[in-house]
């Protein structure tokens, strides 16, 4: 069942990804493959079978709470686009907002 | 004595210990092999020679050091150069994931990984190329260009670590580290002719490494040989308490010395020799397993019977993971900003024009497996069926301790083969997903070539945990054959 291009578009949204129309065209396209082939997942009967999210036989393991030092702010500054006294500067949130 | 980098790492690991050769030696012949050769093979993205040279003349001290005081203890990687995947954080280093939205990231951290060959005296040439977030089986999907494979400059290297396999293979480094998600060190390894070891999912702390699919992200070592990829796995292996996931069980000494391969059972599944599979790759892994069984081993078949499922499963999981761990790039913290005119548009417009064509189509995948209403179906489905590929194993390692198989359907394709099909490009990494699924080690290494003189390789998969008998195993094969030592027409 291939993708329509309105849900191609409403996940680009949910992913903050802006699309050309010619990507929203191709991954379209691509996409609906992809899903296909997916489709046979929906054959195997897991009625029983408990889902595997990860590996290992861990289980959520503890540390001790102690404080230590992080990283200086210089430095976790340095790769953002824009700072301003010691925070990161971002354009409005709310103006302009739909 | 023949020249630097035509040494093995061990062999240069003992010139340092003799005298015969310093680290500074061996630093300024991989950095001049670099300097001829890079410009064609584009293994790199970026180089740190004055660090290297740092790097080898504090090795040389202690060398000369330890000279004296032979009975002190000095990690084999003492003075040796490698270079890392560029999906590992050096710090202060440049570190991109091959992608433009990490543009000028010099990372305030170093990867645990990366911390502890640096401790262990290892000399860092550089960063390797990979493609962007290790998503892609070609090395194509990098935004700063594709590597090309030292046996045929028009083929790709696979991927995606596909810098660190070409620049090991090219003998640019003694050896490389790699991540490895579906394949992307055993497959890259296989198109190389080189060996490739995928630890178990836990066996190396992933702090620091870019986060791709974080249920199934390990990292791994790219070398010559078995015997080449010890030491720096030794190094890197063990618990990291920066790393939850990490294990807690220490890694026992890998005795290479006690490689032997009798009553060793050595399982061949059946559904790794599928219709579209290349024929001399076939018969190069069938010749394979006859040298393990005349060294010894019990071959014997079997089944995993849901392994033509594991395509599906990692394509849903994997995006899934991946369009969460992808959500941190909004140009607030780090790499390039995009539009300003608001929040939201600042975040449309960096991630849409800075991720590329791959990374964009797994984060719809992933976030459309993880949107309401289809979450039951694909995602939650894809992890019930992965249940069963784990299954597969653990039955399977009751009846034998080994798994061999094909790494790849075939050999390194040429450069652009797969167009703008990423179904096909998929498809590359069947014999190599389910290894991540069930969380399982592989090694991948040469068993022969094509007609066309391509490197064929093999996986073997272990048990979790078992990385020393896949070590053992590889090494036993790589003391009766001579594949390994086959070098590219460079």
């Amino acid at each position: 069942m291939p993708l329509t291009i309105e849900e191609v578009r409403h996940i680009a949204h949910l992913a903050r990804l802006k699309l050309t129309p010619e990507e929203e065209g191709r991954y379209r396209q691509q996409l609906s493959a992809i899903l296909d082939h997916a489709a046979r997942l929906a054959e195997v009967d897991t009625a029983s079978i408990p889902p595997t999210a990860t590996v290992l036989p861990l289980q959520a393991p503890l540390r001790a709470d102690e404080p230590r030092p992080g990283l200086p702010l210089s430095l976790i500054l340095a790769n953002a686009a824009a700072s301003e006294d010691g925070m990161f500067r971002i354009p409005p949130v709310f103006e302009g907002e739909a | 004595m023949p020249h630097p980098t035509d040494l093995s790492l061990l062999e240069a690991a003992s010139a340092l210990r003799d005298g015969q050769l310093s680290s500074r030696d061996l630093t300024q012949a991989c950095l001049e092999r670099i300097d001829r050769l890079d410009s064609q093979l584009h293994a790199f993205l970026a180089l740190t020679p004055e660090l290297a040279l740092s790097q080898a003349d504090a090795a040389d001290g202690r060398l000369a050091e330890w000279r004296r005081d032979p009975a002190s203890p000095l990690p084999i990687t003492w003075g040796i150069p490698i270079a890392i995947k560029d999906v590992l954080c050096l710090e202060g280093v440049p570190t991109t994931a091959g992608s433009r939205i990490l543009e000028g990231f010099r990372p305030p951290y170093t990867a645990t990984s990366v911390g502890r060959l640096v401790s262990a005296g290892a000399v860092i040439l550089g960063k390797t190329n990979t493609d962007e977030f290790a998503m892609g089986s070609s090395t194509e999907n990098s935004a700063y260009g594709p590597t090309r494979n030292p046996w045929d400059l028009a083929r790709v290297p696979g991927g995606s670590s596909g810098g660190s396999a070409a620049a090991v293979s090219a003998r640019l480094c003694f050896a490389a580290l790699g991540t490895d998600t579906g394949g992307s060190i055993r497959q890259p390894a296989s198109f190389c002719g080189i060996s490739g070891l995928k630890p178990t999912y836990g066996r190396v702390s992933r702090y620091g490494l870019i986060a791709f699919g974080s249920s199934l992200d390990t990292v791994g070592v790219l070398a010559r040989s078995a015997a080449d990829v010890v030491p720096l796995f030794t190094v890197i292996a063990g618990h990291d308490p920066l790393d939850s996931t990490s294990t807690p069980d220490p890694l026992p000494e890998v005795r290479l010395d006690e490689a032997d391969l009798h009553g060793l059972r050595v399982g061949v599944p059946q559904e790794y020799f599928i219709e579209g599979i290349q024929p001399d790759v076939e018969r190069a892994v069938r010749a394979a397993i006859e040298v393990f069984r005349s060294l010894g081993a019990e071959v014997i078949s079997l089944h995993l019977p849901h392994t033509d499922l594991a395509l599906p499963v990692y394509y849903l999981i994997a995006p899934a993971e991946a369009s969460a761990n992808l959500a941190r790039y909004d140009a607030v913290r780090f790499g390039p900003r995009r539009s300003e005119s608001s929040l939201t548009e600042q975040y449309l417009e960096t991630r849409g024009q800075l991720f590329g064509n791959e990374v964009k189509r797994r984060i719809m995948l992933g976030t459309y497996a993880l949107s309401a209403g289809y979450y039951d179906a694909y995602y939650a489905q894809a992890q019930k069926v992965r249940t069963l590929i784990k299954a597969d194993f653990d039955t399977a390692f009751q009846a034998v301790d080994l798994i061999a198989c094909p790494v790849a359907p075939t050999t390194a394709f040429a450069i652009g083969a797969h167009g703008d099909d990423p179904l096909s490009m998929y498809l590359e990494d069947v014999f190599t997903l389910p290894a991540n699924l069930a969380g399982v080690p592989g090694i991948a290494f040469p068993v022969g070539f094509d007609s066309h003189r391509l490197p064929v390789g093999l996986q073997l998969n272990a048990p979790r945990l078992e990385e020393p008998r896949l070590l053992q195993a590889c090494h036993a094969f790589q003391q009766a054959t001579g594949w390994h030592k086959e070098q590219p027409p460079l």
